[in-house]
């Protein structure tokens, strides 16, 4: 497994890279912590004939809160998102899910930019960014503009982005008062993509469900946000009928591939039993 | 095919070199530095055989470029010894709790290993299950890897404890 | 000197021999990372080579076309079946009897088959001409169903040998047809059944895995032109028959012939045999006069080389309505793929699979076995088991669970109730073998009561009433598995390799200071061979371990030997050892007895030294009588302190072993884990301990991934579904059960030393005894048997079946 030749570039600053891409458009790829893209160069499924790495850009880089809202740089590795205590006060779903994300190694080097960003049906950050409503921050020749993750994602591996273009940053908006949150992921094993998955938040008042979303991974051609399932919890009290009825309207919405993690039915029966679990865990932590 | 020059620190040791931009770091250590103790086992970074250390993380070293670890420091096993030749208390724990069979994932493992413990100095069996889970080991079922992590931590604490005293 | 005046107990300590926890010589050198593998190895002006593979399992090759391969600037070589015919290579025989293509030249048979062989100056040049190798092919229907195999509208597969009627083990039937193997009395088994009680009968399948130990098949080949001499270096559990079998191919004579296996990665079977990396390399060397080095990739490895299993069983038992076995019945459809490159003893084209009476006195038993061919990768070989034993195991195992089921009777008491009696050994089989040693009754008592099965079986009991009234989603399983196993083939009587016996070798050198060395004809993988042996030789001779060297791999030094995979290792060399040391500690006692100044008849031999009988302080130590055997022979005698053995074991070993695993299974998902593993081996007199627990956890851990997920499996088309890391499961440190070991005792007659062997038993038992436990936790609602694998979508998918998934 030996990657085919290319040229390697690596930039220092965001118009530097948007450039380079710009300069050989389809010919380039961006690369950041690689652990999708350089896996499929070695396989040749992926053969850019240049190379533009994101690594050595320092804006692309860090973890802030801003006001309310956190901003990760894209190019944060899973590591360094796992290592950030004020983040996994203020929304420790991220560190639960960047945990659940393959190995230590691979979390040293895969960056949240990455895993949201290159539309992997199969990357686990998508569906949490759809249930926190997050937005990307793009760069491109043109300039910069915001792409809410809702819309972001178009089919497996086609995103919203447009060539040359690069996500420099993702903001996540301050999470409702008195919201838990949780990511619950069947895999057959470490390092596995999820058989099924789901994020889901919600938020209590008076003991009935204020806010709910809930969002699936791997079981559609791209994340799913489940925007039916979690509308039927609001204003209900919660518990194991409520949330049955939420995983069917999410189990519904399912268009999962048969391969090994399992045939069709089992993967949409999965989904909806990980957002069964997801939105106990949720409300467990919402203090319900 | 055009060469990108490198310059890198390996186990304390400045080097320069020309690479190809497509050659991966497991084969830049193995071949153009003839370090051989990481080994290939699964191209796919799921096995962690070719597991190096680089600027003070774990990393599968075939699913890095050498181009990218310009400027880096990195440890291999075969600096893990001390100068003088004294073995690293994890290469005694890991003999010692026979936590090792073929030894091609040992190189590996000790050098996750090595990590973790500066990262969680007194990891659980669970901390060290979950730590050591981008390596896998094909012969040992992993419970004697646990033992001699968890013995290597306590030598280390001990050794640490008898420096302060 | 005042070494003998040191305690007894002291004195032994020090050798380090058979029983002790010694610590591993190899882990010196692979803790530091200076293991040896054949990828490590560079030589001046060294190639490399790469195969282009086919993407199709059945097509017609059209046209290969290698120019644009050839231009690419580094390239040397480019091999196809054209360049092999000349030189009669471009075909090889397999360990089984058959011939595999080296390179495919009419026909692809599997996805993966090799075509084209590119050598070039470095590996990444080599992978880019590989790609630019171009092959226009006409495809062709592909046969993957092998229970389709003999069909009578079943696409030919084999056109080379289509019109053979006579295989290498009988008639064949069918063109796809390869061998049918019979063994026992059918008449009297089927009279058995006719007149039974009860029976019961099930189809067992044991899917198609793979051995995949972490390093991949590797070889590099250096042909010397002008002393006519090859070397290669290569991933050989075999090395010396690699040795014979290249010399008769190729016709270099065999003495100029170098194999050598440096340190092997893991080998599990997937190192046995010999594979078209090794020839091509060989054959590219030859032609380009220069050093040649092969390295697999993973998916290459997962795809082309050794897969295992792949066994298609139909037990039958019957029985009295008190549960005592009366006969066993056991027909075998078994998946080749498109060469018959199994690697068992030539003569057994099923292995072992004839041990499937297992633990149990069955008085009549009858199998018959049928190879058919498919299009799909070749292999067959012994995964972590000598030959077809796991895939016996595995079939008598689950059937004896079949019929307790249907009987009423607890798992654990069918097979007490059925166990062959201490008293009954030496124990001649049904199906015609002679158990050497057991005492299973003693293992499997202490197996119930360290678990506490009875309470087991309370609190499942308990937990199925709650699952029944909505309380739960989880069931509890017990597995358990008794086992025997049947290793360390010879005799040479019936087991040989393509003609060559199966004996093992030692050949054991004592210098003048009293240090030795010690080569074999085995390989170890990992198993610490350098160690153990050592530890025999210790206790033979007297002379502590440290003081041993143990080399193996070589062919110009080791003595002739067959290798090293069904656990033959223990049972033949270290045989062959003690053996050796046998002799050296006659002609030392000769020594001993001249320098004590008696007869040789009145000195002993007492932990490290010879003494006079009767008077204890007249002592000469081995140490002592190295240096004389060179320097202060007896008149007579000559000088030098040495011998060499090759042993022919009298009969195979029979280890054996109680397994149990309890397991909690998620109904939700499908998802089993194993809450507790008791694994009780008796693989007789105990070398190392150390040694055999690791290789007991290792052993387990292979056997938990075949039974929880492992499977090579194709789609219809013969492609092969998820050939990485990514989807073959191997499971890691966080879903790696905690294991439990434990032992008896009882120890081989024939035997040296009394070892059995070890390796395999895990493999062997550990199967049956998880996909038993997932049975188990579903028996209660009738479930009467889930196949494996079971990962979690086969689970939830029985639950489903049984109506727990609304």
């Amino acid at each position: 497994m030996i990657p085919a030749a290319f040229t390697y570039y690596r930039p220092r600053t965001v118009p530097d890279a948007l450039s380079l891409l710009g300069a050989h458009s389809e010919e380039a790829r961006a690369i950041a912590g690689g652990h999708s893209l350089i896996p499929m160069m070695k396989l040749r499924l992926a053969t850019p004939d240049h190379l533009v790495d994101l690594g050595a850009i320092a804006a692309l880089k860090g973890i802030r809160a801003e006001g309310g809202a956190w901003v990760l740089g894209a190019t944060t590795t899973q590591a360094e998102l796992i290592a950030h205590a004020g983040l996994a006060r203020a929304l420790p779903i991220l560190r639960e899910t960047a945990l659940q994300i393959a190995d230590p190694q691979v979390r040293a080097r895969g960056t949240v930019g990455g895993n949201v960003v290159n539309g992997d049906p199969g990357n686990d950050m998508p569906a949490v960014m759809l249930c926190l409503d997050a937005a990307l921050e793009v760069a491109g020749r043109g300039g910069a503009r915001t792409i809410r993750a809702r819309e972001f994602y178009r089919g497996a591996f086609i995103t919203a982005l447009a060539a040359g273009e690069i996500v420099t940053a993702i903001r996540i908006p301050a999470p409702p008062a008195k919201a838990g949150a949780a990511y619950v992921k069947l895999k057959r094993k470490t390092g596995d993509y999820a058989t099924a998955a789901a994020a889901a938040m919600l938020s209590l008042e008076g003991g009935r469900i204020a806010t709910c979303a809930i969002a699936l991974t791997n079981v559609a051609p791209t994340a799913l946000l489940a925007e039916a399932a979690a509308a039927g919890l609001i204003g209900a009290a919660p518990g194991a009928a409520a949330f049955a009825a939420a995983a069917a309207a999410a189990e519904a919405i399912t268009d999962p591939a048969a391969d090994g993690h399992g045939p069709v039915d089992y993967r949409r029966r999965m989904a909806g039993v990980m957002v069964r679990r997801a939105l106990a865990a949720a409300a467990e932590r919402a203090g319900g | 095919m055009a060469k990108t020059a490198i310059s890198l620190t390996v186990n304390g040791e400045k080097v320069e070199a020309l690479v190809e931009p497509r050659t991966l770091l497991i084969h830049f250590l193995r071949e153009q530095l003839s370090l051989t103790g990481a080994h290939i086992g699964c191209e796919t970074s799921h096995c962690g055989a070719c597991t190096v250390d680089m600027d003070g993380q774990s990393v599968k070293s075939c699913t890095v470029f050498a181009v990218q670890a310009d400027g880096a420091d990195l440890r291999t096993i075969e600096g893990l010894a001390a100068p003088d030749g004294t073995l690293h208390a994890l290469q005694n724990a890991f003999r010692e709790w026979h936590g090792l069979q073929c030894g091609f994932c040992t190189p590996g493992m000790i050098m996750r290993a090595w990590r973790l413990l500066q990262e969680n100095p007194h990891p659980s069996e669970a901390e060290i299950r979950f730590g050591i889970a981008g390596n896998l080991c094909r012969c040992t079922g992993y419970q004697n890897i646990v033992h001699a992590i968890s013995a290597a931590a306590a030598t280390i604490a001990g050794a640490s404890k008898e420096a302060a005293e | 000197m005042n070494e003998v005046s040191e305690t007894r107990a002291a004195r032994e300590e020090k050798l380090q021999g058979i029983g002790c926890r010694r610590k591993r010589i190899e882990d010196i050198r692979f803790t530091q990372g200076k293991g040896n593998y054949v990828d490590d190895l560079k030589l001046p002006g060294m190639l490399f080579g790469d195969f282009h593979r086919s993407p199709y399992a059945h097509a017609r090759i059209r046209r290969i076309d290698t120019t644009k391969a050839r231009a690419l600037a580094g390239v040397v070589a480019v091999l196809t079946a054209t360049d092999l015919k000349p030189l009669k290579l471009d075909w090889m025989p397999t360990l089984a009897g058959d011939v595999q293509a080296v390179l495919a030249g009419e026909k692809v048979l599997f996805q993966g088959q090799e075509i084209a062989f590119v050598v070039a100056t470095d590996r990444y040049i080599a992978a880019d001409a590989a790609d630019l190798v171009e092959v226009e092919y006409e495809e062709l229907p592909p046969l993957v169903d092998p229970f389709r195999s003999m069909a009578p509208d079943a696409p030919i597969l084999r056109e080379d040998i289509a019109d053979k009627t006579e295989g290498a083990h009988g008639k064949r039937r069918h063109p796809n047809h390869i061998f049918t193997w019979e063994v026992g009395d059918r008449e009297a088994t089927d009279q058995a059944f006719r007149v039974a009680e009860v029976s019961v009968k099930q189809l067992i399948s044991y899917q198609r895995v793979h051995p995949s130990p972490l390093e991949t098949c590797q070889a590099v080949a250096s042909f010397d032109k002008i002393k006519g001499e090859l070397t290669v270096w290569g991933t050989f559990q075999a090395p010396h028959v690699v040795r014979t079998v290249g010399a008769i191919l190729s016709g270099i004579p065999e003495h100029k012939i170098h194999i050598i296996a440096p340190d092997i990665g893991g080998g599990f079977g997937n190192k046995v045999g010999v594979y078209p990396g090794y020839v091509c390399a060989i054959v590219a060397s030859i032609v380009t006069g220069k050093p040649v080095k092969w390295v697999e990739d993973r998916i290459e490895n997962l795809t082309a080389t050794a897969f295992a299993r792949d066994y298609h069983m139909t037990a039958e038992i019957a029985a009295t309505r008190e549960g005592k076995v009366t006969g066993l019945r056991v027909h075998v459809l078994a998946d080749h793929g498109a060469f018959d490159a199994c690697a068992d003893p030539s003569k057994w084209p099923a292995g072992f699979f004839n041990i499937v009476t297992g633990s149990y006195d069955f008085p009549v038993a009858h199998v018959t076995v049928d190879g058919v061919y498919t299009n799909k990768a070749p292999g067959g070989v012994a995964y972590r088991c000598s030959f077809r034993v796991t895939e016996a195991a595995y079939c008598i195992e689950r059937a004896m669970d079949i019929l307790a089921h249907k009987l009423g009777v607890d798992p654990a008491e069918i097979r007490v109730r059925n166990f062959i009696r201490r008293e009954q050994f030496p124990y001649h089989s049904a199906l015609g073998w002679e158990y050497d040693s057991g005492d299973y009754h003693t293992a499997m008592k202490k197996a119930l009561e360290a678990v506490g099965y009875q309470a087991l079986r309370t609190e499942q009991g308990a937990k199925q009433e709650k699952f029944r009234r909505g309380e739960t989603r989880e069931l509890m399983g017990i597995g358990v598995s008794f086992f025997t196993e049947i290793v360390g083939a010879g005799p040479s009587k019936n087991c040989d390799i393509l003609g060559i016996a199966m004996f093992d070798s030692a050949e054991i050198r004592v210098h003048p200071t009293g240090a030795i060395i010690a080569r074999m004809g085995t390989k170890s993988q990992g198993q610490g061979h350098e160690t153990t042996y050592a530890q025999i030789i210790a206790s033979e001779l007297g002379i502590p371990a440290d003081n041993v060297m143990v080399e193996e791999g070589n062919t110009d030094t080791a003595p002739y030997g067959l290798g090293t995979y069904g656990s033959r290792s223990t049972p033949t060399a270290a045989a062959a050892t003690a053996a050796a040391c046998r002799k050296i500690r006659a002609k030392a006692q000769m020594i001993a007895a001249h320098l004590l100044e008696v007869h040789h008849d009145d000195v002993e031999f007492d932990i490290d030294s010879f003494r006079v009988k009767g008077m204890p302080e007249r002592v000469k130590t081995m140490k002592e009588v190295a240096w004389a055997a060179y320097n202060a022979v007896p008149p007579g005698l000559e000088p030098g302190l040495e011998a060499v053995s090759y042993y022919d074991p009298p009969n195979m070993t029979y280890p054996f072993g109680a397994y149990i695993c309890v397991m909690d299974i998620d109904v939700d998902t499908g998802v089993a884990k194993v809450r507790r593993f008791y694994a009780l081996d008796d693989c007789g007199t105990r070398i190392n301990p150390m040694i055999i627990e690791g290789q007991v956890h290792g052993g387990l851990t292979e056997a938990f991934a075949i039974a929880m997920g492992q499977e090579i499996a194709y789609d219809e088309m013969g492609n092969l579904k998820g050939p990485s890391f990514m989807d073959f499961f191997l499971p890691t440190a966080v879903e790696t059960p905690h294991w439990e070991t434990d032992h008896t005792v009882t120890p081989s007659p024939h035997h040296p030393i009394g070892a059995k062997g070890v390796g395999e038993s895990p493999n062997v038992g550990g199967v049956p005894a998880f996909s038993n436990a997932v049975n188990d936790a579903f028996a209660f609602l009738g479930a009467t048997h889930i196949q494996m694998p079971h990962d979690p979508w086969r689970v939830w998918k029985a639950a489903e079946a049984l109506g727990l998934q609304k």
